[in-house]
């Protein structure tokens, strides 16, 4: 069975406080943090893109795994803010963590799920054989434009699954997908920010789709919520996800634990991964974990996965998502606004 | 006047934000629910009259008349719509009326329709503010909020009304709304969290505001003298009345009271041959509570400026002696513009006819209901009766 052999994340130390961001647009901070459930969210370094954010995590990943990157075969990482419209970030990662040239690559898109659509391409890729280790990112520097909701929650991260059939941490028992075509949210080539369909991102987009697809795999597996020690759905906000638990009748407590996105904000591509990465960090083996990743456009990706022994022996060796949380550096409005270029000015 | 004019039958779609349906899905939706209500046939049906304000700009669909025949398979007959802003509805309302008092109709189907959260909040702001005057108003950013803001804040010196005042509106119309199967928010909301609420234009917030709603409300009417071939329990139309005033608000000598609502409720009375206290329940057009407070006063329920003590006092609670906006108003029913005026009517003929279950108010007689368009700028009153 195809399991995660190993993961790492990334989550760059520039923080901004929600209350900072209201201060400029003249919102009620602490009333805007609650109503979110955004307090802080990662801001990148101004030498920071989803290549190194990619790169930083991928290294994690190999040697949590104690494997020789060489015997990776394929790389793909999902990201909606990749640094180059054409132009792989793949091929960087891949040069970076020694694995090129024996291998195959591709970016992948699919808003904030295209992360764990690449774990999907290569859990066929390993269980076909064609590979033995495949390397599936989920990474973004996301973009909010100035002043919109989303300013308050965009953030950056990554975080590194690789899968393969030796020595798993844990066991991916069953994956499926709800796709539709569904418009909430979207960027056009050159655009600088996404746009958004307000309102309408919410029921008909991310609680139908999440909703949807989580209780389809759950009707596939013949399992309840009862079956699972952990939930984790991707987190635009801190809203989404909670009120998504409500919805399927998770209790609060198996939830808690995948909700980073009070600390570091939405990490787009990264958001549900690094969710399952907290969790992994300090689950018990045998645990059961339920994942549904969402990305707009729209499409969810749900997962069983189960913790194996192997997990204990691997963790200390590589920060945990709770080390990169608590290391973090505060930045004001006006340096957040340089280094995410948004001075005009400046280009 | 001999002639009469009755409604048989009336249909409402839910109101809210209705994703996954069209213009078109919810105005037939509720013309059906209206026609299977009414038990009449299509081919009993001779004319059809849709109120919309600016389905062209929310949603790229004008000739809705043709449209609302042509896909409710009611062949060729004569449709149009019918345009007067957030009283669209009212004056379709008042059209069909008027067409089968003159005897060229016979049966009409009566739609009230819109369909506003397919385009996005700024784009849904500006539509509704083409109601006000737009050269003078909407394109320097008085926007309806902005407009009522002056109107509350001037109620406020010069009446004493308070903003607790206007929050107990919502709170009064979203605990009736919770009865109303149709309504796009059923659930009761505290004072404390609509005095907290988001400010909009000061002294109006959020929820003293009605919601961007999409919806749909269909009526049957009749000549009275047919009406008993449909239907046992027909309601009759008692009067209807229309009056203007200036678009602009800047334009009036007092921005506390609606002229068009005190003339056109005081001439619908008087053809009615009553007085309000006659009237046992009223749909009053609350766009924002303030408007709520102030047509109360307007009608004559109570005293100009008291319509603030009124909602205190529990005067217009449904259990009190003028229960307003027992179905929950526009605040908590939602406001589709062009649909408002015609749900209106259909709670009232479900309260006449002793339909309306739980928000039911007891021995309704006679009924009344204010639909405005803009800041008063026109005002449609309907007496209903048994």
């Amino acid at each position: 069975m195809v399991g995660i052999i190993g993961y790492g994340v990334y989550i760059p130390r520039y923080r901004i406080k929600t209350e900072k961001i209201a201060a400029v647009w003249g919102e009620d901070g602490e009333n805007m943090a609650k109503g979110l459930g955004v307090f802080e969210k990662s801001v990148p370094g101004p030498d920071e893109d989803v290549a190194t954010i990619s790169v930083e995590a991928a290294r994690n990943a190999v040697k949590r795994a104690q494997i020789d990157p060489t015997d990776i075969g394929a790389i793909y990482v999902g990201s909606e803010s990749h640094p180059y419209a054409v132009k792989p970030t793949g091929t960087m990662v891949a040069e970076a963590i020694g694995c090129a040239p024996h291998m195959t690559c591709a970016d992948l898109e699919f808003a904030c799920k295209a992360g764990t659509a690449a774990i999907q391409v290569c859990m066929g890729l390993v269980k076909s054989n064609m590979i033995e280790i495949g390397l599936a990112i989920g990474s973004d520097t996301a973009q909010g434009r100035p002043g919109d909701a989303l300013e308050y929650s965009a953030a950056a991260g990554g975080v590194a699954v690789l899968l393969g059939k030796k020595n798993a941490v844990a066991t991916i028992e069953h994956t499926s997908s709800f796709t539709t075509d569904t418009p909430d949210f979207w960027r056009r080539e050159g655009q600088a920010f996404p746009s958004h369909g307000a309102r309408f991102t919410g029921e008909p987009a991310y609680f139908r789709h999440v909703g949807e697809g989580a209780r389809a795999l759950l009707e596939k597996t013949n399992t309840t919520v009862d079956d699972y020690d952990y939930f984790v759905f991707h987190s635009p906000n801190g809203k989404f996800p909670v009120a998504m638990g409500r919805q399927l009748g998770v209790p609060k407590e198996k939830l808690e634990d995948s909700l980073v996105v009070r600390q570091i904000g939405n990490t787009y591509s990264a958001s549900a991964m690094m969710g399952l990465a907290n969790v992994l960090d300090i689950a018990d083996p045998g645990s059961k974990i339920f994942m549904t990743a969402y990305g707009s456009g729209a499409g969810s990706d749900s997962f069983v996965i189960r913790v194996e022994d192997e997990i204990v022996k691997r963790r200390g060796e590589v920060p945990t998502v709770q080390d990169y949380i608590e290391r973090k550096t505060y930045v004001n409005y006006a340096t957040y606004a340089k280094f995410r270029r948004k001075i005009k000015a400046l280009g | 006047m001999g002639k009469r004019v009755a409604i048989i039958g009336v249909g409402m779609s839910k109101f809210g934000e209705l994703w996954d349906k069209s213009l078109a899905d919810i105005s037939l939706e509720a013309g059906m629910y209206a026609i299977f209500d009414a038990q009449v046939k299509g081919k009993d049906i001779d004319g059809l009259i849709i109120g919309n304000m600016s389905a062209g700009r929310f949603t790229g669909q004008e000739h809705l008349g043709a449209q609302a025949a042509d896909w409710g398979g009611l062949g060729n007959l004569p449709a149009y719509s019918v345009e007067a802003a957030c009283a669209s509805g009212g004056a379709a309302v008042r059209q069909a009326y008027m067409a089968i008092l003159s005897g060229e109709h016979d049966v009409m189907l009566v739609l009230g329709t819109e369909k506003m959260s397919d385009v996005n909040q700024s784009m849904a702001m500006d539509t509704i503010s083409v109601a006000s005057d737009w050269e003078w108003e909407g394109m320097f950013g008085a926007t309806f909020p902005a407009l009522y803001a002056f109107m509350a804040r001037r109620h406020m010196m010069e009446y004493g009304t308070t903003e607790e005042q206007l929050s107990m509106v919502t709170v009064k119309n979203h605990k009736n709304a919770a009865h109303n199967p149709w309504a796009q928010f059923q659930s009761p909301v505290p004072l404390e969290v609509v005095m907290k609420s988001g400010l909009l234009a000061d002294p109006i917030r959020v929820l003293h505001s009605s919601p961007i709603s999409d919806g749909a409300a269909g009526l049957v009417m009749c000549s009275a003298e047919r009406a008993k071939e449909f239907t046992d329990t027909p309601v009759y139309v008692e009067s209807s009345k229309q009056a203007g005033d200036t678009l602009a608000l800047h334009d009036r000598a007092d921005i506390c009271s609606m002229s068009a609502v005190v003339s056109s409720s005081r001439s619908a009375l008087k053809e009615a041959g009553l007085t309000i206290k006659d009237i046992d329940v009223f749909e009053l057009h609350d766009s924002f509570t303030i408007s709520e407070i102030i047509i109360t006063e307007d009608i004559g329920i109570v005293k100009k400026g008291e319509g603030g003590k009124a909602v205190e006092e529990g005067l217009t609670e449904i259990d009190g002696k003028f229960p307003v906006n027992v179905s929950g108003g526009l605040k908590a029913r939602g406001h589709p513009i062009g649909a408002t005026g015609v749900a209106q009517i259909v709670e009232l003929a479900l309260q006449l006819r002793g339909d309306a279950e739980k928000r039911q108010v007891d021995g309704v007689e006679k009924a009344m209901s204010v639909n405005i368009g803009g800041t008063g700028a026109t005002s449609i009153v309907h007496i209903l009766g048994r």
